[in-house]
Formats: structure tokens, C-alpha cells, sequence
């Protein structure tokens, strides 16, 4: 493919590395904050370019990870009704709740269907008329355009049969609350190449302004991780709280504002739970009132039941920072894949999962 | 024998009823309409409750696969090559020259018979092309929804070729693994058909018997150590269980493995990775490093192997594991896939 071979060119990529090295004089923790970056920097070991001053921290920008197990069991309990089809992005197949995952309701008889685009589960509802038809909506700045765009189809096509459960997350106020942490100790950021195509930057600038930490906007590609870290150590080097876009074949200064719109008119901002961080002020998404009918927690009132704490899992430390996966006593032990703990382990973009799959 | 030719006319049923397994007159017309004249042979010809084969001297290879691919039909094939193919390439693995097959289908009622005789003409097609005849078969037909319209299990018999060991064992230090072509294009075609999904391919199914590639393979090199055709869980799940088998590791070069451009975006686009993805018309090869070459250019003159590459070799590690050098010269290991590779979303 050539947008790979441009982006992933070896020369290319051992360039930016040696132009790290050149720049980076003093020891730096920078973190990435999306998963998809994570997977990204453990696949191709792009930490092994990295001179030994710079040490990356996986961050939190998970969705299918720090979804609460309480709403897996909501979508749980919903995919086990007799009139529901439940609809799910693929990678929330196999996220545990309390007790099980959706793989095991749907193999007990659940009607639960996988799809790519959210759009996709408007058909299946209206194919399927006689069925409720519930989306499972999780996902950060990237996907809620898409899932308020499911309500304003919905509303279009006059389809009464269709809801959504949502789990809907913001990065930047998971960051002010990673920067409060006073453990966590944290330099300058990666942001989220995709998450800014949608935000703009205008939000990022506040930040690195009002908590004194450079803001690198970057993609996903090998070349596009170096480049977004080389210009993040210049900031670092140089004392420069500012936001440089790294991405910007993507990245506008103001963003997708007719995205935000959509996002703005069917939901409103929420204190949400992250799932290994605790409740975060204002940091989600939930659905308008005015839409209550497409609120699948309303729809079929559904309360969050007793929820176990993950008392073995670190996930939070982990994504502080404050700890390393392979540093946790159960990291391939007790928590695999297979058989995850918490958070960070779930889904194949989770740190640990990245961690044990790639065995950094 | 007189009910042979005594099939119910043919428009009375366009599709198959419980009554076709049922051992009765429906059975037999479907058999003497359908099955006997597509696969015909003096083996099958007998009618017998099962196959009378001649014993060849040596060793024979056996093998069985069920296959219950969904959809029946997708780009490149459909069920009834693929039962074919599966297995012919399952004989071939063990170095056996494939000669005998036995067909069994359970049907679900419903299907419509067009259906079956599109499957049925390619299974007679796959197996003519593979020089394999179909001896014996059986038939069974099951309530609506107690099978997904038709499942298909065959069983093959080959003659291993005198002087090959050929086994997952042998795969030792100074090895070269050659790959016979661009691989995840089975798995990638099949997601793009899942309606839900939405994405679409021009990805067409590998499947192929690669009688060819074996053939050349085996006549010109004096020795082979491990030929594995890598379908579920792909190029990564065989190659580790190879490694564990043998007690050695592998070690892949990344740039060297083919793929082609629209696997590489359906899978860049599905957050997947090619290694994981299923193969239904490639082989793996391991043998010697000194055959490497000889080897590589056979392979290449077969017609199913025209991308074959070298793509990694076997060493002497008894952490028996595989792992692949980066783009980047870097080295990272590969892990058997866990469960089913879910797209993910971000």
C-alpha cells in the first residue's frame, strides 16, 4: 500500500529517530494518550528508537477499556431479553462485565449482531420491526458524531424501534485529571490525531497553556508516532507550552464543526465513570432529555446494579504512569487476554494487552 | 436398478424437502439426479454401502475436515471448492500424492436446489482439477434452522510419496520457511461478504488445490521438511504451532512476507493483521537453507505459486517461538491468535 510505504518507510523512520536523539538533552515522560497509538508504538517497537531519556506513558484513550463494567452489564442484560437485538461494535464482543462477556449471552441464544458503522444497526432495526433494536455506543470525540448522527437518521426515517446505550467518553477532561494527579508525572502529550480532527485545537492550546505541558498533535503511523514525539522533546527542550500539529494531513485548527454541532444537539456533558480511573467531572456524554426515546437507559429503565471493585487490577496506576504493565504481579500471570483483570487488559488497544501481545 | 430412473419430476420440488434424507425414493432420485452422474467413477459407480479401494504398497495419508463457511457463496468460490480443496491441500501436507474423497452433507430443509447443484458442479469441478475422485458420500437432511443451510465434511485418502518425511517434527535450525503466495485474501473476502460489516473488497477468495506447487515442489528437491497449509488463525497460528511442535523457533522478516495492497487496506481499514487471517490457497513450506533457492523458483513456475517468497527461517532456540524483524530491524514476537480477530473500532 503506498500511504503505508510513505509512512512506514525504514529511512524515514531511522531519520526522525536519529533527529530525536540529536535534539533530546534532558529525560522527558510523554504520553500518548490514545490506544490506537499505544498498539501502534508496541507493534513496530518504536520505543526501541527512542533514546533512553524519553520514557512514553500509555494513556487512558480506550473506549471499549474504560467503558464501566455497569454498563456492560446493562447491555448484558439487555442482549439477554427475548424482544432485543442488541448491536455491537466487534471489539466489545468479548469485554467482560460482572460475571460474563457478550460472546457467551450471544452463544446462550442472545440476538446480538456485530457491526463496522453504527449506521449499520438503523437497517437491522428496520429490518427487524418487531424487535428492539439497541446500539451499544461507546467511543470518544472520534465516534459521537456518528452515533448523534444514528439519532438524527433514526428521527429521519421514522424508526421507533431503535435506542442507544451509551458510553461515551472526552479526552481532554481525562487529561486536566490525570495532570491534577500529583504521582503522575507527566511532561508533555501525544494528543489523539483522530480525536483532533473532530475537537480542533483551540481546546488542546488551553490546556498546554494553563497546565504548562506541550501538546504534540499526532497520527498513528510509525513515521507520524516519531514525528509527533520529535516535535514534543523540541517543545519540551525549549520551554514551549503550546500545541504543534504534527498531523496535519488531518488535523485542522478548527476542526469538523458540523460534527461538533451534531454532537452539541443530541448530547449534553456528563461526569462519567472511567473504568480503572474512578468518576471524572464532566468528562462524558449522555443523550439529551429532549431525545429521551433514543436513551436506551430510559427506554427500558435500567439502573446500574452492585458492582465488584477490580481489586487486582492497577489499570489507573498503569495509565498515570505510575507503574508499567509488566511491572503489576499478575501482568501474563492470573491477567491475560484471555482472561483480563481489568481495564488496561480488555481490549487488544489496552496497554497491557498491547504490552503481552507484543511482549515489549 | 429400476428406481434409479425413476425420479420424481423434477419441478414438483425446487427445493430440498426432509424427504430427501429420508433413505426413500426422494433420496435416490436426488442421488441418481444429482450426485452420481456430477462426481461419477468406477468406485462410486458400484453403489455400494461403502468404497472398495485397491491397497497400494507404502503408506497412506487420511485426513478430514468439516466445512460450514458462511456465505455459501463468495468471490473466488463457494462451499463446495473449498470441501474440496481443504482437503486435497490436507493430503498434500502430509506429502501424499490425494487420490480418495468421501463427501457427507447435512442439508437443512429449504435449501433450494439450485443451490446444491451450483455446489455440487464446483465440487466435481475442484476435484477433477485436483485429479482426486469422490468414492463414497452420505447425505442428511435437517430441520429448518437446525443446520445453517448446508454443512459439508470430507474425508480424503492419499498415497505418500516413498522417501518424504514430512511432519511438523522436522522443522530444525537452518530451515528456510517459503511462503507459496500473498496470504489473507480467504478471511478478508469472507468478512466483506458478512452483510453487516459494511465494507467492501475487491478481495477474492484464494481457494485453490495446490497439487501443482507440491508436485513441482517434491519431484525437484531431494528434501522437505513441513509443508502446513496455514487457513484458521492463519500464518501465524500454524507457524507457532510448528514452533512448538518442533521445539524451535522462527524467526519471519516482515518486509519480505506478501501481501497484497487491498488485503493490507481491508485489514489496515479492520484494525486486523494479515498473519491472522485465514488462507484457503497457500502453503507453507520448510525445508533446508540449501534448497532455498532451487525450491523458491519451483514454486514460482507452478501457476498457484507465482508470489511465493521466502519469508523467514528456523533456529536453533528452544523458547520455540515466532517472531518477526520489523521494517525497522526490529524484533517482535508473534503470538497465536486468542479466540476470533474482532474489528475493532478506533
Amino acid at each position: 500500500m503506498k500511504y503505508d510505504k510513505v509512512f512506514r518507510n525504514p529511512d524515514k523512520v531511522r531519520q526522525l529517530s536519529m533527529a530525536i536523539n540529536r535534539v533530546c538533552k534532558h529525560s522527558w515522560h510523554i504520553m500518548e494518550i490514545c490506544g490506537g497509538q499505544t498498539h501502534a508504538l508496541a507493534k513496530y517497537k518504536i520505543e526501541e528508537l527512542l533514546p533512553d531519556k524519553i520514557r512514553m506513558i500509555h494513556g487512558p484513550g480506550c473506549p471499549v477499556c474504560v467503558t464501566p463494567v455497569g454498563i456492560i452489564d446493562m447491555a448484558l442484560s439487555l442482549a439477554r431479553r427475548e424482544n432485543v437485538i442488541l448491536v455491537s461494535f466487534g471489539d466489545m464482543m468479548r469485554v467482560p462485565g460482572s460475571k460474563d462477556d457478550l460472546l457467551t449471552v450471544r452463544a446462550e441464544g442472545g440476538d446480538i449482531r456485530m457491526v463496522y458503522s453504527p449506521l449499520d444497526a438503523l437497517t437491522i432495526a428496520q429490518n427487524n420491526p418487531n424487535k428492539e433494536v439497541v446500539f451499544f455506543a461507546i467511543g470518544f470525540e472520534t465516534t459521537a458524531p456518528i452515533h448523534a448522527l444514528t439519532i438524527e437518521e433514526s428521527y429521519r426515517r421514522k424508526i421507533t424501534n431503535f435506542s442507544l446505550l451509551t458510553s461515551l467518553f472526552l479526552v481532554p477532561p481525562a487529561i486536566y485529571s490525570l495532570m491534577r494527579d500529583k504521582d503522575c508525572q507527566l511532561d508533555g502529550i501525544l494528543a489523539a490525531g483522530h480525536v483532533c480532527s473532530i475537537t480542533g485545537i483551540e481546546e488542546y492550546r488551553n490546556l498546554a497553556l494553563s497546565q504548562k505541558v506541550p501538546v504534540a498533535i499526532t497520527g498513528f503511523e510509525p513515521f507520524d508516532l516519531l514525528y509527533g514525539i520529535y516535535k514534543c522533546v523540541l517543545l519540551l527542550e525549549n520551554k514551549q507550552y503550546i500545541v504543534e500539529n504534527a498531523y496535519s494531513r488531518a488535523v485542522t485548527f478548527e476542526g469538523n464543526v458540523k460534527a461538533r454541532q451534531l454532537m452539541r444537539k443530541y448530547f449534553s456533558l456528563t461526569n462519567v465513570e472511567w473504568r480503572g480511573l474512578g468518576t471524572l467531572p464532566l468528562s462524558g456524554l449522555c443523550i439529551r432529555d429532549k431525545y429521551e426515546q433514543y436513551d436506551a437507559t430510559k427506554r427500558f429503565q435500567l439502573k446500574t446494579g452492585h458492582v465488584k471493585k477490580e481489586r487486582f487490577c492497577v489499570s489507573g496506576e498503569i495509565m498515570k504512569g505510575k507503574m508499567l504493565p509488566d511491572t503489576c504481579i499478575h501482568f501474563g500471570k492470573r491477567c491475560t487476554p484471555e482472561h483480563p483483570l481489568g481495564a488496561a487488559m480488555v481490549s487488544s488497544e489496552g496497554v497491557c494487552s498491547a504490552f503481552y501481545r507484543y511482549k515489549i | 436398478m429400476k428406481y434409479t430412473q425413476c425420479s420424481l419430476p423434477k419441478s414438483k420440488y425446487d427445493r430440498i424437502i426432509l424427504g430427501h434424507g429420508g433413505g426413500g425414493k426422494l433420496t435416490q432420485s436426488l442421488l441418481s439426479d444429482l450426485f452420481f452422474p456430477a462426481f461419477a467413477n468406477p468406485f462410486l459407480n458400484q453403489q455400494h454401502d461403502g468404497a472398495i479401494l485397491p491397497v497400494h504398497d507404502g503408506r497412506l495419508a487420511y485426513t478430514t475436515d468439516s466445512f460450514v463457511v458462511d456465505p455459501l457463496f463468495f468471490p473466488g468460490g463457494n462451499i463446495g471448492d473449498l470441501a474440496i480443496n481443504g482437503t486435497v491441500n490436507d493430503l498434500l501436507c502430509c506429502g501424499a500424492i490425494p487420490r480418495y474423497l468421501s463427501a457427507g452433507f447435512i442439508i437443512e430443509e429449504g435449501l433450494p436446489f439450485d443451490i446444491l447443484k451450483k455446489i455440487i458442479s464446483s465440487m466435481a469441478k475442484a476435484a477433477q482439477e485436483a485429479n482426486v475422485v469422490i468414492v463414497t458420500g452420505d447425505t442428511k437432511v435437517v430441520e429448518r434452522g437446525k443446520c445453517d443451510k448446508i454443512f459439508i465434511n470430507t474425508s480424503g485418502i492419499g498415497v505418500v510419496r516413498p522417501d518424504t518425511q514430512i511432519s511438523p517434527l522436522n522443522a530444525q535450525p537452518g530451515d528456510v520457511v517459503i511462503v507459496s503466495g500473498q496470504i489473507g485474501a480467504h478471511g478478508i473476502c469472507i468478512l466483506s461478504t458478512r452483510d453487516n460489516l459494511g465494507f467492501e473488497t475487491t478481495v477474492k477468495s484464494d481457494t485453490a488445490s495446490l497439487v501443482d506447487i507440491v508436485e513441482n515442489l517434491l519431484s525437484g528437491v531431494p528434501e522437505v521438511h513441513v509443508i502446513r497449509d496455514p487457513t484458521r488463525g492463519g500464518l501465524s497460528s500454524t507457524l507457532n504451532e510448528i514452533a512448538s511442535t518442533a521445539h524451535v523457533s522462527i524467526e519471519l522478516e516482515e518486509e519480505q512476507i506478501p501481501v497484497s495492497e487491498a488485503v493490507c487496506s481491508a485489514c489496515e481499514l479492520l484494525g486486523l493483521d494479515p498473519l491472522y487471517i485465514a488462507n484457503e490457497g497457500i502453503m507453507l513450506f520448510i525445508l533446508p537453507g540449501k534448497y532455498a533457492e532451487e525450491a523458491l523458483q519451483l514454486i514460482r513456475n507452478s501457476p498457484h505459486g507465482k508470489n511465493a517468497a521466502i519469508i523467514g527461517q528456523v533456529i536453533g532456540d528452544e523458547k520455540a517461538e515466532l517472531s518477526m524483524k520489523t521494517s525497522f530491524g526490529r524484533k517482535r514476537i508473534i503470538d497465536m491468535v486468542s479466540g476470533e480477530q474482532l474489528p475493532r473500532i478506533c
